[in-house]
C-alpha cells in the first residue's frame, strides 16, 4: 500500500484529480449537448435542411385545414404542418391535447422518418389557457372546436 | 387592514433584518461587543414578524379578499377552502414570502438553540443569515409587495391554476422551500466560520444537523413533485428534465454531498476548504434554482410568470450574495490548514470520490439547463431533454453507486481492497446474476445497468450491519444503511419501469376489452361528470390482473372553467408488483355517434418503488437526524453532570 | 500557519478563486438571457400591416360598436388611435384603467374590443372602472383578437391614420409607459 502523502501534497492531489474529473465532464457535457439537443425547424428549414433521420428534433408551424385525418385504430392521426413557405406532413399516435385543431399553431416533437414524413412522439399546441372564454363552458367538446376552428380563419 | 397589518410586519421584519446585520457585524468588532446581547433576540423577533406577515396573507386567500391583487389574480370564490390557503404560495410574491419566512423562522431556531459554537462564529453567521434575507426582503417590499392592494376589486378572482389544485402539489412548495432555504443556514454557517477562521470538526458538528434537516424535507418534497407529476400529467413519466425539476435537484445533489463532506470533517478533521465551499454551493444553487425559474428566461410547463424586471433584481441578490460569499472564500479559504491526512482506499478516500462525482452531475445538469440560453444568444433554437441528461449523469452516476456500495465498509484513514474484497463478493455476484438473466430480454443499456447494480447496492447497503449488535447500533448508522437502500430501491423502480413497462393507445368502444401486459381492461362506459369548479368526461373502466379480482377505475378528463383549462385525472391502480395507469382522451374523430374513447394504458412494474425509495432516504436522513441530535443531547448533559460533579468536588 | 514553500501552495491559492470565476461565467451568461426581449410573448405578426376588414357589433348600448373602415377614413382627424383588447374578466384590465384615462384626457381616442365576454359584465366593468373608449366592439370569439395578431389581454395597438398597425403593447400598460405610448402615437404620425 503506498505510504500516506504529507497534508499539503493530499490536498494538491486531491484538487487536481478533483479539477480533472470535472473538466472531464465539462467536456463531456458540451459534446453531448452538441449532439443531443434538441434543435427547432419551420417546415422551410425542413424542406431545405432536414436533420438526420435518427435525430430528435422539434418542428413547429400551423396545422393545415382540411389535412386532419384519423386512421381506422382511431388514435392515429396525420396532418400536414405549414409555415406558407414549405409543408410537411406529420403522424402521430396518442392522445392530441384537446385544443389541437386544424388551423392552429403546433408544435411536434419527434423526429424525421426517411420518407419525409414527421413521426411526433408528442404535440405541444400553441394555445394558451387564458383565451378561452367563460361562455364556452357549456358547449360541448365539438362545438368548441368548431368556434375555434371558425375563428381562426378571419383571414 | 388584514393586508397593511400583513405589509407592516413584513417591513417591521425587514427592519429586524437590518438591525440583525448591524449588531452582529458591530458586535464582531472591537469595543462593539455590547451589540452582541441583541443578535439572538432580534433574531427571533424577525422570524416571529415574517411568520405573521405570512400568517395574515394566508388569512386573506382563505376569506378570498379580493381587494388584494394577489388575490384577484390567483384565487376565485369557488374554490375548495384548502387550496384557496395554497394558493396563498401557489404565486411567485407568495412564494417569495413563504421563503423569507422560513429563513426567518430557521435563523431565529438557530439563535435560540445553537449552542456548541464560539461566540463570535454565532454572531459571524447570524449577521449573514440577516445579509441575506435582507435582499429577499427588499426584492419583497420594493417590486414584489403580496399585499397591494386594487383600487376597484374586481366581483370574481381570476382562479388558480387547476392543474395546482391538488392536495400533493398544494403542499409540495412548503415542503421543498423547508428544504431550499434551511440550506441557508449552512450558508450562513459557512460564512460564520470564514470570517472567524473556525473551520473545524466543531463547525461541521454543529452545522450537519441543519443540512439533515434541510436535507429531509428536499428529499421529500422532490419525491413527492414527481409523483405529482406523474399521476397528474397524464404522460406515464416521473421526470422530465424540466428545469423547475433540475432547479430542485441541484441543490439536493449539492446538500448530499455536503452532507457527506460534514461528516467526514466531523469525525476525521479533513476536507476543511471543500466543506466549506460546498456550504456556500448548497443554498447558492437554492438561489440559482429560483432565479432560473422566476425570471422567465427559461420556459418550463410550471415556470411563474415573471418579468424579465423581476429576474435582474434576483440576479443582483445572486450576485450579491453568491459572489459575496465565494469572494470570502477565496480570500480566506487559503489560511485554512489542511485537515489529517488519508489514503487513497480508505472511507475519506471514498467520500471525497463520491462527491466529486455528485458535483459532476451537479455540473451536467447545469450545463444542460442552462444551454439553450447559450445557443439563443447565438439565435438557436434548442431544448435539452433526457437524450442528453440521462446518459451524460449516467457516466458519473455508475461509478458513484459502485463506491456507494463499497465505501461504508471500508475503514476511516486508510484500508485495504482486499480486506473487504469477500464481503463485497455477495452483492457483486448478485448484480453479475441479475446481469445474466436480463440478457436477450430486449432490455437498453442504461436500464439494465441499473438493474444490475440496484440489486447489488440493495444488499450492499446492509452489511454494514454484519457482524454488529444490532440493539447498541447508532442510529446514525441505522440512518445512512436506511438512506443508502432507499437508493437502491429507488434505482430499482426507475431500471424496471424503463426496461419492463407496456403501454397501449387503443380507440374502444363501450363494451370492448384490451390488453395491457397481465391486465386485460374493459371499457364500460363513458359518462359527463361534474365537481365544484369543473366538469369532466369520465370513463368508467374494469381491469383484471391475470383473471383475477376486477377493479373499476375512472380516469376523467377535466376542464375547469376559472381559468379555463384541461387536464386529465389518471386513474390507477397499484400491486406489490407495479401500477397500472390509465388515461381517457378524447372521443375518437370518425363517424359521429361511433363511440368509440381514446384510451392509453400503462403496465409499468416496480413503478412504486420509486417513490418509496425517496421516502426512505428521507427516513434514513431522519434517523440520523434524531441519532446525532440525541447523541448531542446525551452528551451535553454528560457534560453538565461532570462539571457539576467537579464542583461539588471543588476541583 | 502554513508550511510548504510557496510555489507549492500558488496552484491551490489560484484554484480557491475558480468557483467564483465559474459564477461570473454563470453571471454573463445569464446576463444574455435576460437582457433579450423575452420570446415568451407572442408578437404580432401584423406589425406595419393594416389593419384586417372587421365589423363588430356594439358591446354596450352607449357606444358605438367598431368597424375597420373607421381607421383607414381618416374619420379622426388624421390622428392615430389606440386600440385596446380587453375583457371583464380580466384583473390587469382594471389595473391599467386609469393609465387608459390618463391617456384619453390628454387627447388620445381610445376604441375597445371586449373579447369573450356578456354585455352585462362589460357595462359592469365600464361602471366600476370608468370608460375611456369612443367605440367598443364586441368580440365574443376572439376573431377580431386573433386576426390583428393579439394572443392575449389585456394589449393595446397603436393604429395609424391610415388604418396601418404600428404598434403592440402586450401586458398592461402602468403609470410610468403612458408618457411612452404618447410617444409611439407620435412617432405614427409621420
Amino acid at each position: 500500500m503506498p505510504t500516506v502523502i504529507k497534508p499539503k501534497h493530499q490536498r494538491l492531489v486531491l484538487l487536481v484529480i478533483a479539477l480533472a474529473v470535472l473538466i472531464a465532464a465539462g467536456l463531456l457535457a458540451a459534446w453531448a449537448l452538441r449532439n443531443q439537443a434538441s434543435y427547432f425547424y419551420v417546415p422551410s428549414e425542413i424542406a431545405t435542411a432536414p436533420p438526420e433521420v435518427t435525430r430528435a428534433v422539434r418542428l413547429g408551424g400551423m396545422v393545415e385545414k382540411g389535412s386532419l385525418r384519423t386512421d381506422a385504430d382511431g388514435v392515429t392521426i396525420h396532418f400536414v404542418v405549414g409555415d406558407g413557405k414549405a409543408r410537411v406532413p406529420v403522424r402521430f399516435a396518442g392522445i392530441a391535447p384537446s385544443l389541437f385543431v386544424e388551423g392552429s399553431g403546433v408544435v411536434a416533437e419527434g423526429r424525421m422518418a426517411p420518407d419525409g414524413t414527421f413521426v411526433a412522439d408528442n404535440l405541444l399546441a400553441k394555445h394558451d389557457e387564458n383565451y378561452v372564454p367563460r361562455e364556452l363552458q357549456d358547449m360541448t367538446e365539438h362545438q368548441k372546436r368548431e368556434i375555434v376552428a371558425e375563428t381562426t380563419d378571419t383571414r | 387592514m388584514i393586508a397593511e397589518f400583513g405589509l407592516v410586519a413584513l417591513w417591521l421584519a425587514g427592519a429586524l433584518a437590518l438591525l440583525q446585520l448591524v449588531a452582529g457585524a458591530v458586535g464582531l468588532s472591537k469595543g462593539g461587543e455590547a451589540l452582541s446581547g441583541l443578535v439572538r433576540p432580534v433574531a427571533a423577533a424577525q422570524g416571529v414578524l415574517a411568520l405573521v406577515s405570512f400568517a395574515t396573507l394566508v388569512a386573506l386567500f382563505a376569506r378570498t379578499d379580493l381587494s388584494v391583487k394577489l388575490v384577484a389574480m390567483n384565487s376565485h370564490s369557488a374554490k375548495p377552502m384548502i387550496y384557496k390557503i395554497a394558493g396563498a404560495w401557489g404565486n411567485h410574491e407568495g412564494s417569495m414570502l413563504l421563503w423569507v419566512m422560513v429563513m426567518g423562522l430557521a435563523g431565529a431556531f438557530v439563535a435560540m438553540v445553537e449552542r456548541r459554537l464560539p461566540e463570535r462564529t454565532m454572531l459571524a453567521t447570524l449577521a449573514g443569515q440577516a445579509f441575506v434575507s435582507l435582499g429577499f426582503y427588499a426584492f419583497l417590499l420594493l417590486s414584489s409587495n403580496p399585499f397591494e392592494r386594487l383600487v376597484t376589486p374586481p366581483p370574481e378572482g381570476n382562479g388558480l391554476n387547476p392543474l395546482l389544485q391538488d392536495m400533493g402539489l398544494a403542499f409540495h412548495p412548503p415542503t421543498l422551500y423547508f428544504g431550499y432555504v434551511g440550506l441557508s443556514v449552512a450558508f450562513s454557517f459557512a460564512i460564520g466560520a470564514l470570517v472567524t477562521r473556525e473551520v473545524g470538526p466543531a463547525f461541521a458538528r454543529a452545522m450537519r444537523p441543519w443540512v439533515l434537516g434541510a436535507w429531509i424535507f428536499l428529499t421529500i418534497g422532490i419525491t413527492a413533485g414527481s409523483y405529482w407529476a406523474y399521476y397528474e400529467l397524464g404522460w406515464g413519466g416521473w421526470w422530465f428534465w424540466d428545469p423547475v425539476e433540475n432547479a430542485s435537484l441541484m441543490p439536493w445533489l449539492a446538500a448530499t454531498a455536503l452532507l457527506h463532506s460534514a461528516s467526514v470533517l466531523a469525525s476525521r478533521d479533513a476536507l476543511r476548504a471543500w466543506t466549506v465551499m460546498l456550504g456556500v454551493v448548497a443554498f447558492s444553487m437554492s438561489m440559482v434554482g429560483t432565479f432560473l425559474v422566476r425570471s422567465g428566461i427559461l420556459t418550463s410547463v410550471h415556470a411563474f410568470a415573471v418579468d424579465p424586471e423581476r429576474g435582474s433584481f434576483i440576479l443582483a441578490l445572486l450576485a450579491i450574495n453568491i459572489g459575496g460569499a465565494l469572494t470570502l472564500f477565496a480570500l480566506r479559504a487559503g489560511t485554512v490548514t489542511e485537515g489529517k491526512r488519508f489514503a487513497p482506499i480508505s472511507r475519506e478516500g471514498a467520500l471525497v470520490f463520491n462527491n466529486v462525482m455528485l458535483s459532476a452531475i451537479l455540473g451536467i445538469i447545469l450545463f444542460g439547463t442552462l444551454y439553450p440560453l447559450v445557443t439563443e444568444a447565438f439565435d438557436t433554437r434548442v431544448s435539452v431533454g433526457p437524450p442528453y441528461f440521462n446518459p451524460v449523469s449516467a457516466v458519473f452516476f455508475v461509478p458513484m453507486l459502485l463506491v456507494l456500495a463499497v465505501g461504508p465498509l471500508l475503514r476511516w484513514r486508510r484500508d485495504r481492497l482486499d480486506r473487504v474484497g469477500k464481503v463485497v463478493a455477495i452483492p457483486a455476484l448478485l448484480a453479475l446474476g441479475v446481469a445474466a438473466f436480463l440478457i436477450g430480454r430486449g432490455v437498453s443499456l442504461l436500464p439494465y445497468v441499473g438493474m444490475a447494480l440496484a440489486a447489488g447496492l440493495a444488499v450492499a447497503s446492509v452489511l454494514p450491519l454484519r457482524e454488529r449488535n444490532l440493539r447498541r447500533t447508532p442510529l446514525a448508522v441505522w440512518g445512512m444503511v436506511a438512506a443508502h437502500l432507499g437508493v437502491a430501491v429507488a434505482l430499482f423502480g426507475m431500471a424496471s419501469d424503463s426496461a419492463f413497462k407496456v403501454e397501449r393507445l387503443v380507440a374502444l368502444r363501450a363494451g370492448e376489452a384490451t390488453q395491457v401486459g397481465p391486465w386485460k381492461v374493459m371499457l364500460k362506459s363513458v359518462r359527463p361528470v361534474a365537481g365544484p369548479n369543473w366538469t369532466a368526461m369520465e370513463a368508467d373502466m374494469f381491469a383484471s390482473y391475470e383473471g383475477g379480482i376486477v377493479t373499476e377505475i375512472r380516469p376523467q378528463a377535466r376542464s375547469f372553467w376559472a381559468p379555463l383549462q384541461q387536464t386529465t385525472e389518471s386513474a390507477l391502480v397499484t400491486r406489490w408488483n407495479g401500477q397500472l395507469y390509465a388515461v381517457i382522451g378524447e372521443e375518437a374523430p370518425g363517424s359521429p355517434g361511433d363511440g368509440r374513447w381514446q384510451l392509453r394504458l400503462w403496465w409499468k412494474p416496480f413503478v412504486t418503488l420509486i417513490w418509496y425509495g425517496g421516502l426512505l432516504i428521507a427516513f434514513g436522513g431522519l434517523l440520523a437526524l434524531i441519532g446525532r441530535v440525541a447523541s448531542d443531547l446525551r452528551r451535553f448533559a454528560a457534560r453538565g453532570k461532570i462539571a457539576c460533579r467537579r464542583e461539588r468536588q471543588g476541583r | 500557519m502554513t508550511n510548504g514553500t510557496g510555489e507549492k501552495r500558488a496552484p491551490v491559492r489560484w484554484a480557491l478563486w475558480l468557483p467564483l470565476a465559474l459564477f461570473v461565467g454563470f453571471i454573463v451568461v445569464v446576463l444574455f438571457g435576460l437582457l433579450r426581449p423575452a420570446g415568451n410573448e407572442v408578437e404580432s405578426a401584423m406589425i406595419g400591416k393594416p389593419l384586417p376588414a372587421f365589423d363588430l357589433p356594439a358591446a354596450v348600448p352607449d357606444r358605438p360598436g367598431l368597424s375597420s373602415k373607421t381607421f383607414a377614413t381618416g374619420e379622426n382627424g388624421g390622428k392615430p388611435r389606440l386600440l385596446n383588447v380587453f375583457a371583464s374578466w380580466c384583473v390587469p384590465c382594471a389595473v391599467e384603467a386609469p393609465q387608459l384615462e390618463a391617456l384619453r384626457r390628454a387627447g388620445v381616442e381610445i376604441d375597445g374590443v371586449a373579447i369573450r365576454d356578456k354585455p352585462k359584465d362589460v357595462a359592469a366593468f365600464l361602471a366600476r372602472n370608468g370608460n375611456p373608449f369612443a367605440r367598443i366592439g364586441r368580440d365574443d370569439v376572439s376573431a377580431v383578437q386573433m386576426a390583428i395578431g393579439s394572443s392575449g389581454v389585456p394589449e393595446t395597438f397603436v393604429i395609424d391614420a391610415k388604418g396601418v398597425i404600428r404598434y403592440q403593447h402586450i401586458g398592461d400598460i402602468r403609470p410610468d409607459q403612458v408618457p411612452m405610448i404618447l410617444e409611439k402615437l407620435r412617432e405614427a404620425e409621420e
